[in-house]
């Protein structure tokens, strides 16, 4: 029984996915508090150099060839055999199509206490997790004797998970891996065509104010800085100027962004039904009554061509 | 759309066959069988060029034995429920109440519908309203208004106008203002009124015309239900689908109550308005008759003596007035529609009549139904010359007329 | 093909939520329930896939306030069998209960495939599926949004983000956790509602015991700060535009 945090690593077709960063820079939060280390679990298949920039104490390395990319069974057999001889204090998952594939699996597999949609943890090693769409936070006592946290990105930024110096990483030795129920048969990749606008998290969305279509081009060298997209409302789809893929409404798409950037729209409910569940909520409008300004978080009455351009600048020069 | 596959007709009789039955059923439905195949219908109908399937053709495939094929196809759901075809059919079919929402409701049995329009039917059977608002703040419009607007549930005391108010006038910012524009109204005639507030459910009346005879009934009870426990001499209401269901539908269900549109209540009261409208509003004023308000209903006077009583206004008629008003676009499950019949039509019916309304060179368009004022304004901001347009619910006018 | 789909209600987000007097749970009077979104997805997965080939669809809830009318309409979309199971559910139960509760019912089903919802928003003990598949010893996979049966196998398609899925082959019988039925959910009339009301029957299962160990214990529950409306930020073009680029650093965009 250590007091140790443990992070399942999460990685995809050789990518570290920015939640792992979020985690370690949460456990290290937790570490603080229980005095033991951060270690980082990378499970996999000859990619050690994965673990080249991830701020932990320590990094368990465990390779086989039926880890090589996820599936639930052989994640959930490895794990389970590595938290049952370590028994650190808490285990940290994403709470992803990856982490919430094992972490529960592993609760009842190993009886162990399980806590989800965690988005940090207090100075006082509590939990503090969302539920309810965002609408209700709870907080309690991080279970014993080994915590089983799926987590969700707010609170954390993956930058605060990286480091420049490599951790030092240990092979541990993988358990057979027989009889395996879950194969991956192959990857499919997203249909070319237009974006799914409700998967993405960044959106540049305009409305009436844009005035013409040539105006949408500053949209989209905006949306691009960002590493969005641009979305609209029904007046700038009706026109053609953009695919009713991009449409945001009640005739439209509902989306869940991180970031809602309402460029000259004014709010109505057709479209406010749509995007009441962004994380942040920008609305730029000369109009001081626009109805767009009781759902956002932020709000400005300047112009919208003009803030753009000035907008992209200052991005360019950050 | 998935193909169409009939629920109701039984194996051994053929789905037109099973249609055409039902339709005899309606209320003057063997009409149907005098159909002369003139086609004014499908001409007069606003979406008619449109429709794969105007009522005409679908007529001529009934007694062809291969309605399912227009059952297959989406032409159904360009059908506005605007009594058009119904107005001017020379054999008097019950087109729109009897053939498209029986059609509708078709549809609807095999599951095929616009995603628009099952939200909105999903949210009138979870929450009592297609918009998906929480139905205990039915009467949030209601708070700090300065005259304080009777709650049935909370006074519990008999009053003497029950005002039905209605979904969008609840719920829709822009529409609440009319309300708030009726509170004023009732309040310097000293009416006793009160409303519902919670406990008003969904007049249901165009989703029963979209085809969900179903919710409308269950609404009905609901609503039948709460009006029974109070005690009042008349019930008027600002939604013409409301008074319609109110006036011509609940009695079938047995819920009967003496009823009327609120420019009719009014247009009673002018000697008493009258003095009260003081303030000259200098304006070419045209008033759009609501399908279901004149089409519908016969009522098409007392918009315009009221509108009349305001001084300084200027009545002037549209081409299509009356009996032969333009649709708005929202009824018959066409305010949940818009995005469907959109990508169909790439022209908005509520912009023609925008059109109509400039072409007469009016400053104000007057309307007297809660979809229109949201449909109107949209319409004016994307139709060319009509920026300077005010769409203005007659209530507001009249309240505008009134010093403060 | 035997199908059996878990489905649960949960708080309806369009009604404001309250904490109640003990700082630690939601405020249950006047919360509205429906059914959870993707129990929704599921149950219209498992109807789809009963359409395809041949099979029987049972459906599984725990007895919630409203919970038999959403057994009706799912009888009336074209779910065979019902059964509610019967419990102290009332208060809200967690996902480890309600896994535990329905694990002896389901397995009695003898089911080849075993269908919920991916997640439920009020899940803090994380999602019944995992947990229902480990006490049934079967395997488990999240985030479907497609699935193909076979006669020992199933291949689903599992969601990544950017729109990535990855094939996954799943011996059967399994778990799955659906993200998105392969067509969005029918729309059941009303009138079809009350018609199964008269046709189909509700078979009960009592359930003697609920056992919530493995969730977390609540210590407070509340609401997190609430803005009325935005902040405007002042100033002209460049003064706004500089407090945005604050705001995008702050969020990680930058």
């Amino acid at each position: 029984m250590s007091q140790d945090i443990y992070v399942v690593i999460e990685h995809l077709r050789g990518q570290v996915a920015d939640i792992s960063y979020v985690m370690l820079a949460a456990a290290r939060v937790l570490a603080q508090g229980t005095g033991g280390e951060v270690v980082g679990v990378l499970l996999g298949h000859n990619n050690q150099e994965l673990a080249g920039n991830l701020a932990a104490d320590q990094v368990l390395y465990l390779d086989h060839p039926a880890l090589a990319e996820f599936t639930s069974d052989a994640y959930q057999k490895t794990l389970a055999s590595l938290i049952e001889e370590k028994a650190p204090r808490a285990v940290l998952f994403g709470s992803t199509s990856i982490g919430a594939d094992i972490a529960s699996v592993l609760s009842a597999r190993l009886d162990l206490p399980m806590v989800a949609l965690c988005r940090s943890f207090s100075a006082g090693g509590k939990y503090v997790s969302q539920i309810c769409g965002g609408k209700i936070m709870a907080e309690g006592e991080l279970p014993e004797p080994t915590a089983l946290v799926t987590m969700i990105p707010g609170d954390f930024k993956p930058d605060e998970g990286k480091s420049d110096k490599p951790p030092n990483v240990t092979s541990v030795a993988v358990p057979a891996l027989e009889e395996l129920r879950v194969r991956l048969v192959g990857y499919v990749e997203p249909e070319a065509g237009d974006v799914d606008i409700s998967q993405e998290s960044i959106l540049i969305s305009v409305g009436r104010g844009i005035q013409t279509e040539d105006n949408i081009e500053l949209a989209e060298e905006l949306a691009e800085l960002l590493g969005g997209v641009v979305s609209a409302t029904r007046p700038v789809v009706d026109q053609g100027w953009l695919p009713i893929s991009r449409l945001i409404g009640k005739s439209g798409k509902t989306v869940k962004p991180q970031l809602y950037l309402a460029l000259g729209i004014s709010g109505a409910p057709e479209h406010v039904e749509a995007i009441t569940d962004s994380k942040m909520i920008i609305a730029i409008n000369t109009d001081p009554n626009a109805p767009i300004f009781d759902v956002a978080q932020y709000g400005a009455e300047v112009d919208l061509l003009d803030l753009t351009e000035v907008l992209i600048e200052m991005i360019e020069e950050a | 759309m998935t193909a169409f596959v009939s629920n109701t007709a039984p194996g051994n009789s053929s789905f037109s066959k099973t249609f055409y039955d039902s339709l005899l059923e309606v209320v003057d439905g063997e009409h149907l069988r005098t159909c002369l195949q003139c086609g004014t219908c499908s001409g007069v109908c606003p979406f008619g060029y449109l429709m794969e399937f105007p009522p005409g053709r679908m007529i001529s495939y009934l007694r062809a034995d291969i309605f399912d094929r227009v059952m297959d196809s989406e032409s159904v759901w360009m059908c506005v429920s605007c009594y058009a075809c119904t107005q001017v059919c020379p054999s008097k079919i019950p087109l729109t109440t009897g053939l498209m929402t029986r059609a509708k409701e078709e549809l609807l049995l095999a599951g095929n519908i616009p995603k628009e329009l099952q939200s909105a039917l999903e949210n009138s059977q979870r929450y009592g309203n297609p918009l998906g608002e929480s139905p205990r703040k039915r009467a949030n419009w209601a708070k700090g208004l300065e005259t304080e607007v009777a709650i049935m549930g909370k006074v519990k005391r008999p009053v003497d106008i029950l005002w039905f108010v209605g979904d969008y006038p609840s719920y829709h910012p822009r529409v609440q203002l009319a309300s708030r524009a009726v509170v004023k109204l009732l309040d310097v005639l000293d009416i006793d009124f009160g409303i519902l507030g919670p406990e008003e459910n969904s007049d249901a009346d165009s989703q029963r015309l979209a085809g969900e005879r179903g919710l409308f009934e269950m609404l009905a009870e609901k609503n039948g239900q709460a009006l029974s426990k109070y005690q009042f001499n008349e019930i008027i209401t600002t939604d013409p689908h409301a008074y319609n269901a109110l006036r011509n539908e609940y009695p079938k269900l047995g819920i009967s109550y003496p009823v009327r549109h609120y420019t009719q209540f009014l247009a009673d009261r002018l000697d008493q308005l009258q003095p009260l409208l003081t303030q000259e509003i200098k304006a070419k004023v045209t008033f759009h008759d609501p399908c279901y308000l004149g089409r519908a209903n016969g009522v098409y006077d007392e918009p315009r003596t009221l509108l009349e009583a305001i001084p300084g206004i200027k009545l002037v008629e549209m081409q299509h007035n009356r009996s032969t008003s333009l649709c708005c676009g929202g009824g018959g499950g066409g305010m949940w529609l818009d995005g469907f019949q959109w990508e169909k039509a790439h022209v908005r019916l509520s912009e023609w009549r925008v059109r109509e309304a400039i072409s007469v060179d009016a400053d104000v368009l007057a309307v007297a139904c809660p979809y229109e004022s949201p449909r109107f304004e949209d319409a004016a901001k994307m139709v060319q010359g009509a920026g300077q347009l005010r769409v203005k619910d007659i209530a507001e006018l009249l309240v505008d007329a009134m010093e403060d | 093909m035997n199908i059996v789909v878990l489905i649960k209600l949960v708080p309806d987000l369009v009604e404001e939520l309250t904490i109640d007097d003990s700082g630690t749970d939601l405020e249950r009077d006047w919360l509205r329930l429906i059914i959870n979104e993707f129990d929704d997805h599921a149950l219209e997965q498992g109807i789809l896939l009963k359409e395809q080939s041949e099979g029987q669809v049972t459906v599984v809830a725990p007895d919630t306030e409203g919970v038999d009318d959403v057994l009706y309409a799912a009888a009336a979309r074209g779910a065979d069998k019902l059964i509610k199971l019967l419990g102290e559910f009332e208060q809200g139960v967690n996902s480890h209960a309600l896994a535990r509760a329905s694990a002896s019912v389901v397995q009695d089903l003898q089911p080849d495939l075993v269908l919920t919802g991916v997640q439920a928003h009020n899940d803090l003990d994380g999602s019944v599926g995992p947990l229902l598949a480990e006490f049934l010893g079967m395997p488990y996979v999240g985030y479907i949004s497609g699935v193909t049966v076979g006669d020992k196998k199933s291949i689903a398609r599992k969601e990544y983000p950017g729109g990535l899925i990855a094939e996954m082959e799943i011996s059967l019988p399994a778990v799955l956790g659906i993200q998105a039925a392969e067509e969005p959910p029918r729309y059941v009339a009303i009138s079809k509602v009350r018609q199964a009301m008269k046709t189909a029957t509700i078979e009960e299962q009592e359930i003697i015991e609920l056992d919530s160990s493995g969730g977390p214990t609540i210590s407070r529950m509340f609401l997190p700060e609430a803005t009325e409306r935005a902040t405007m930020i002042e100033g002209d073009e460049e003064e706004v535009a500089a407090k945005l680029v604050e705001i995008f650093q702050e969020l990680g965009l930058l």
